[in-house]
């Protein structure tokens, strides 16, 4: 079995967001960086965990630039086999899909993994577009993922409840809390990991769909009014007739 | 050059967040001086009613293969009708099939997608239109400069609207493609609203002390007709349902108003709440961070507070 696994980096989840540039880009001064957490606890894992039972291959892939080693590092700490970076910084989630697929098209993974969102861009479009460009079938949010030969049994976690799926490789998920638990990667993977290839390719660029043009912060919140505990007919009266959501 | 709304159902059935993007269709179709077209895909009922928020033309395609829904036959299906219709523009809701299918349009029509948008765009001159970005903290606006264009609107971001009245459901043909999986079951929770739908949320933590004292939460969810939901740690140790786990991990949403019961509200659970309109905070901790972000707090011990606001909400619904 031969198993893609899309890694993206994105801002560690305390991180302070801000802008420069005039709002025009993400300011990451200060900002530490680290594997998307849906990437690397559900997708990897998983990934590793079918290898291991069944044998095969894991190869990691990145599309970023080579500041971005160090979390393709990490995945082969965690027990990914190769990696494979596509040196380019896009903007848009249509060009990072493009280039994975470019990669995926002559390699016949069996199953390509992604997270279900990355914690930055909150796209979840990245998976689907890779489909589409390979022409394979797209389970998204993925709670569960069980293989036996080439057939899979899955649960997709969809609003209030699960849908369950079969159907037979090679095709594309996306992963949600559920489906793996995070491992922590020990001395020996991390030393091994230096050893393992990571292959650098450069692509054929396309033009970009969308872009952004601005970012902005939320609105500050006006500050808290405390009630009184003991007067909670004042909180339910303030949730009526002042906020009027009740 | 129409807008064209992919309008959701899961077992057949229409859901707010398709009415709400009927409504936000109907809304963008006005700016651009076109018609908003309703699609429904497979059996559904009700279809007449999406005329009441605003479609202008609402269409079925039927076929048993669209019964269940498979992104790739979906995306080749929902390709046609755009073709068909002339539409330049696809809105779909950012649900778990609005996700799974947004990628696959863009590509399959060679058209700049954004998804989880929360406004109608900007149009003139250029198309733009805002979203959340870094979970919750930060939005962006994005350009999209293709002819053709797919958004997925996040759900109670616009709202549900009565834009018209009930139309007449047209049966069109398109060519639908063998699907490639087998959908086995569809489990939903029947009478609850799914989170991300909901308007009213009371949301527990660890503040709670075990799954044994839950009943307090749910009487008040019953009192209201709220939505229950928890932080990560309570999903995490099994004392509620993985799929009420909301933050940066979970889900994320944006209800009316989020009650927050013994939960400290740290970066990462804030994330998937903090664009609630109304967060009422209950906590004895007055140091707690959740209060920074809160519009209502109450600092006290959970265990008296709550039986008394169900108390209260009890006697004020009984009025109402
Ligand atoms: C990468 C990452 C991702 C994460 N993602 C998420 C996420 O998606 N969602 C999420 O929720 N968390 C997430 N977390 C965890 C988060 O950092 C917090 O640990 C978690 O939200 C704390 O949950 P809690 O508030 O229920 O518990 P605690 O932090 O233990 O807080 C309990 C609160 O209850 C109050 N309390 C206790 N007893 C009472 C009482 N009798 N009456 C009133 N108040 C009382 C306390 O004062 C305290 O404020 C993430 C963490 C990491 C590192």
């Amino acid at each position: 079995m031969k198993f893609l696994v899309c890694i993206s980096k994105t801002p560690e989840t305390t991180a302070k967001i801000g802008f420069t540039n005039d709002n025009k880009e993400f300011d990451t001064n200060g900002v530490q960086f680290i594997m998307n957490p849906y990437d690397e606890w559900y997708a990897l894992v998983r990934a590793l965990e079918l290898k291991e039972k069944l044998g095969g291959e894991v190869v990691a892939i990145n599309v970023g630039p080579a500041s971005n080693d160090i979390i393709i590092r990490k995945a082969l700490a965690i027990g990914a086999d190769k990696a494979i970076r596509v040196n380019a910084e896009p903007e848009s989630a249509f060009a990072v899909a493009k280039y994975i697929s470019d990669h995926a098209k002559s390699e016949n993974y069996d199953i390509i993994f992604t997270g279900k969102e990355t914690i930055d861009y909150n796209g979840s479009e990245v998976p689907g577009m890779i489909a589409e460009f390979l022409d394979l079938p797209f389970i998204s949010y993925a709670s569960k993922l069980e293989l036996e030969g080439s057939s899979a049994s899955i649960e997709r976690d969809i609003e209030g409840g699960v849908e369950g799926i079969k159907l037979d490789t090679p095709f594309v998920l996306s992963a949600a809390k559920g489906l793996a638990e995070q491992r922590i990667p020990n001395m020996r993977g991390i030393m091994m990991a230096k050893r393992k290839p990571l292959e650098v390719v450069e692509p054929a660029v396309v033009e970009e769909p969308v872009s952004i043009a601005s970012f902005e912060l939320p609105e500050k919140k006006e500050g808290v009014k405390m009630v009184d505990p003991e007067n909670m007919e004042e909180l339910v009266r303030l949730l009526h007739e002042e906020a009027k959501v009740i | 050059m129409s807008v064209l709304v992919f309008a959701e159902t899961i077992k057949g059935k229409f859901k707010k967040a398709t009415f709400e993007a009927v409504t936000y269709g109907r809304k963008l179709a006005d700016a651009l001086s076109t018609d908003c077209i309703a699609l429904c895909l497979g059996d559904v009922t009700g279809a007449e009613d999406l005329g009441i928020y605003g479609a202008s033309k609402i269409l079925n395609v039927k076929d048993d293969a669209l019964n269940h829904f498979d992104s790739q036959i979906y995306t080749s299906v929902i390709a046609q009708v755009a073709g068909q219709t002339s539409s330049d523009v696809i809105v779909l809701s950012h649900s778990a099939n609005g996700k799974s299918l947004i990628g696959r349009l863009s590509v399959k029509m060679n058209a700049g997608s954004v998804s989880g948008v929360n406004a109608l765009p900007n149009v003139d001159g250029s198309f733009s239109v805002s979203k959340g970005v870094f979970s919750g903290k930060a939005f962006a606006t994005y350009e999209i400069i293709t002819a053709q264009k797919v958004i997925s609107l996040m759900g109670n971001s616009f709202g549900v609207q009565e834009l018209g009245s009930a139309g007449t459901v047209e049966t069109i043909s398109a060519d639908v493609p063998a699907s490639r999986l087998t959908v086995t079951e569809v489990q939903v929770s029947e009478g609850t609203v799914p989170l991300p739908e909901a308007e009213l949320v009371v949301s527990a933590g660890r503040g709670m002390k075990g799954p044994e004292n839950w009943g307090i939460i749910e009487e008040m969810a019953d009192i209201l007709g709220a939505t229950t939901a928890c932080s990560r740690p309570v999903a995490d140790s099994d004392w509620r349902p993985h799929h009420e786990h909301v933050g940066q991990t979970g889900i994320a949403i944006r209800p009316n108003l989020y009650i927050a019961i013994g939960i400290s509200g740290a970066i990462q659970h804030l994330a998937g709440v903090n664009n609630s309109k109304v967060i009422v905070v209950i906590n004895k901790d007055p140091e707690a961070p959740f209060f920074k972000a809160a519009t209502y707090g109450i600092v006290g011990d959970l265990f008296d507070v709550v039986p008394r606001l169900n108390d209260a909400l009890r006697k004020f619904k009984a009025e109402a």
